[in-house]
């Protein structure tokens, strides 16, 4: 490299004193004008929502391109006590499992919704990881409005990746386990005992609703990550598998004994067919099923228990294997459909796949043998091609609308450009460091809208100031629109940012929700006006049904409760206005606040367990006399004969 | 090389001079009027309501008045009396004696506009305090309301 070069880049990062860390090459220096580019001034709108995943906080957080503002952390997996998300009565049976209450899990991929395989805007989907679950956001509300739980899985992780028109979503076995009947067995006899099953997750193209349509029993590998057929692919998945020498413990040397493991590439058009053919066993299992109503503001939780499965032994050409370098774990089919980029974690190529090859070599069954009965494809006879030499450790593709891929490189720490028909390199950008996933906005879809590619990496170590053992997540922002990748800006993230997807904020924003109208409050607790406002006593539960608007509660002074009472507040926002939430909070919950929308309804169960009087206030600032906002619960021993009166002023 | 600095300097501040922030969008991206998205944040009621455009009727018309009562049950009541005494804003008794009606409906559905522009609007937030929330009700229903308020200021 001339000195000259590395001189003015230097010289160029002290001026504007950005770049902290020393610069590989002349790439890794901001140039002049990144501050522009991502520059959003105060009071305008960015150009791209991105909706990225929280990783082990378990949330989808929400972030505005190019500025990299944070706007909202959507609770999904864990409960989230700012927002009462799993301690209000009407949320918690969202975290309803079939092990009961699970109050945490790890969020590892959004998936948006696509009409012809071009983003709609309607629902964004997310995956638990841990105990494996989809889940639905609702992107009028920003609110997750349905959880499913996954029979027959461990380690959702190749999930929720969805078909073209959202027929789809589809969840992957991480690890393999024993299922059915036989589940107490040494874990030794992995290789007889334990199966993966990709399970096929049907969507109401009308309100959202999933369904597990079917699960296909496969063999006991780890699926990783997966992406649906487009355009001429459109009915088929392709999944990434390793661990095809199927060994279950230090996987780490173990699992990576094979030169090649698996892509998967199943046929779900030919699956359907199965299913409605009546080839699908039907397994007793035990899952949870999880819908919020819109209108009554209560979730639901019901106990499922059967499911559809089918086996590839009775159901020919629906499941083929193509081998790929490596622990394949990135799976990414490009724009057309035509292109399956398969990244092998150890591996320092990329194999890129031709669906058209693929349909050849089934037509000819040109395959190399087969693995547990599933035929496996000829490697030579499925490939379009391989990127030489792109880096170290490919983990990712994503694509733009003119041709080009993007490959991150966890190794190598870099985003590599490079060209889908010839398969040549063209530019390639440092990150810091040690980039996961990427995200093109659109990328994964018929129709990539472009403009920036974002990294989100693993590690930061000394890109921010250091807050202890314990550092930020974080994000960097590329702009693409010239030949040459120019990083234009870091921002911090929440939990660890796996994948993210972003899409153009005016598909987003014309649909956002403002308000519960009042008249459509149908939660059975709601109190439509203070005139409904009241206490009542059933046993030793307490109800009480209150209203709040700027800037004070009916009731405000409730006594008559006993210690040893279970009192439930049900707080009715009476305000109208788009951005008037109030709060709810009283000394001693051993939960959270309620933090009630205009026009909702939601409830804080509170066990009193002394006597005396207890404050609650609005925690949300709502007008100038919000600190007037207040009220006092009198409680007294449990014999006592206090009568139950409430009021707010002079009114009784 | 002391040139070669000077250029890519000189690069630089030029692409900040030029560079307009929404430079290089894509043909086929969705252009987003954001003009008109902010124009339709808040309320959306339409112009303000002009006098003629109301016309007040004897006898009352007995379904407003219901109609009115109710969401005034739902949305008013809590801060405003039907007597003559101040809550969070003022009581209601009189008032179709001394506001215009095109003024009470537009305070009940323009509020952010009435705020901004009208000086008795104005006097009435240095008064109260609070600012009138936008309760999300439509001109018929300010119609129905300003029946029910008529009402209680004892026509018939």
């Amino acid at each position: 490299m001339p000195w000259g070069m590395v001189g003015g880049a230097m010289l160029v990062s002290l001026l504007f004193s950005i770049q902290a860390c020393k610069p590989k090459g002349v790439q890794s220096a901001v140039s002049g004008d990144s501050a522009v580019k991502a520059y959003v001034p105060p009071g305008k709108y960015d150009e791209f929502y991105n909706f990225v995943s929280g990783g082990f906080s378990g949330q989808m957080s929400v972030y505005g391109l190019p500025s990299g503002r944070l706007f909202r952390v959507i609770p999904v997996f864990s409960v989230d006590p700012e927002k009462g998300w799993g301690y209000a009565e009407e949320t918690k049976p969202m975290l309803n499992t079939s092990h009961g209450f699970v109050p945490w899990d790890d969020l590892h991929h959004p998936a948006l919704s696509v009409t012809d395989g071009i983003h709609d805007g309607r629902w964004a989907f997310g995956n638990a990881n841990n105990t494996p679950r989809i889940a639905r956001i609702d992107l009028k509300t920003f609110r997750t409005a349905e959880i499913i739980e996954i029979p027959n899985s461990g380690g959702n992780h190749s999930s929720p990746f969805i078909t073209e028109n959202t027929e789809y979503v589809v969840a992957g076995t991480r690890f393999s386990v024993p299922m059915g009947d036989k589940v107490d067995v040494p874990i030794k006899t992995y290789k007889e005992n334990f199966r993966g099953t990709v399970s096929f997750i049907s969507v109401d193209q009308t309100s959202g609703e999933m369904k597990i349509a079917f699960q296909i029993l496969l063999p006991g590998i780890n699926f990783d990550l997966s992406r649906a057929g487009k355009g001429k692919s459109h009915g088929w998945f392709f999944f990434s598998c390793y661990n095809s020498e199927r060994a279950n413990t230090l996987l780490e040397v173990n699992a990576s004994q094979k030169d090649k493991d698996f892509i998967m590439a199943v046929n779900w058009k030919k699956a359907e067919e199965y299913v409605k053919a009546g080839k699908g066993v039907k397994k007793n299992v035990k899952y949870a099923h999880n819908v919020y109503d819109e209108e009554k503001h209560i979730a639901t939780s019901k106990m499922e228990n059967e499911v559809i499965m089918l086996d590839p032994k009775d159901c020919p050409d629906m499941v083929y294997f193509m081998p790929c370098p490596k622990s394949p774990h990135g799976c990414d089919t490009d724009p057309s459909g035509e292109y399956i980029v398969g990244s092998g974690k150890l591996a320092a190529l990329i194999p890129v796949f031709s669906f058209t090859k693929i349909q050849e070599a089934i037509a000819s069954k040109n395959f190399e043998g087969d693995y547990e009965g599933i035929p496996v494809l000829k490697y030579d006879a499925v490939l379009h091609g391989e990127v030489k030499k792109p880096g170290l450790g490919p983990l990712h593709t994503e694509f733009d609308a003119n041709g080009f891929a993007y490959t991150s490189f966890f190794v190598s720490s870099e985003i590599v450009k490079w060209r889908v028909s010839d398969l040549q390199v063209v530019d390639r950008v440092p990150t810091y460091y040690s980039i996961g996933h990427l995200c093109v906005p659109g990328g994964p879809t018929k129709k990539p809208w472009g403009k920036y590619v974002i990294a989100y990496n693993k590690i930061t170590k000394d890109r921010y100031l250091p807050t202890g053992p314990e550092l930020t997540q974080s994000a960097q922002l590329y702009s693409i629109d010239g030949d040459k990748m120019q990083l234009l800006l870091d921002f911090p993230t929440i939990g660890e940012p796996h994948y993210a997807e972003a899409i153009p904020a005016e598909m987003i924003m014309k649909n956002s929700k403002k308000i519960y109208k009042l008249e459509e409050n149908k939660n059975p607790h709601a109190a439509l006006g203070e005139k409904e406002a009241r206490v009542e006593r059933k046993g030793n539960e307490v109800h009480v049904y209150m209203t709040s608007i700027r800037s004070h509660f009916v009731p405000d002074n409730i006594e008559g409760v006993k210690v040893g009472d279970q009192v439930y507040f049900h707080v009715t926002n009476l305000e109208q206005d788009w951005d008037v939430p109030h709060g709810f909070a009283v000394k001693g919950a051993n939960n959270a606040e309620l933090l009630i929308m205009p026009g909702e309804t939601q409830t804080l169960l509170w066990k009193p367990d002394r006597v005396g009087v207890f404050p609650m206030y609005c925690t949300d600032f709502c007008s100038a006399l919000h600190q007037e906002m207040q009220g006092y619960v009198r409680v007294s021993p449990a014999g006592a004969n206090v009568p139950l009166t409430f009021s707010t002023g002079d009114q009784q | 090389m002391k040139n070669q600095i000077i250029a890519v300097l000189g690069l630089g501040l030029v692409s900040i001079l030029l560079v307009q922030c929404k430079g290089g969008v894509k043909e086929d991206l969705p252009q987003v009027d954001f003009e008109a998205i902010e124009k339709s944040q808040p309320e959306v009621h339409g112009t303000l309501i002009k006098d003629e455009d109301i016309t007040l009727g004897n006898p009352l018309n007995e379904e407003w008045v219901k109609g009115g009562e109710n969401i005034y049950n739902l949305k008013c009541l809590a801060c405003h009396k039907l007597t003559e005494e101040k809550l969070v804003g003022p009581g209601w008794k009189g008032l179709t004696k001394t506001r215009k009606p095109a003024w009470i409906m537009n305070m009940i559905t323009n509020v952010e506009t009435m705020l901004e522009s009208d000086e008795e609007a104005q006097k009435l937030l240095e008064q109260c305090l609070v600012r009138m929330p936008n309760q999300n009700v439509s001109k018929e229903e300010a119609r129905q309301i300003l029946e029910f308020m008529r009402k209680n200021d004892g026509e018939m």
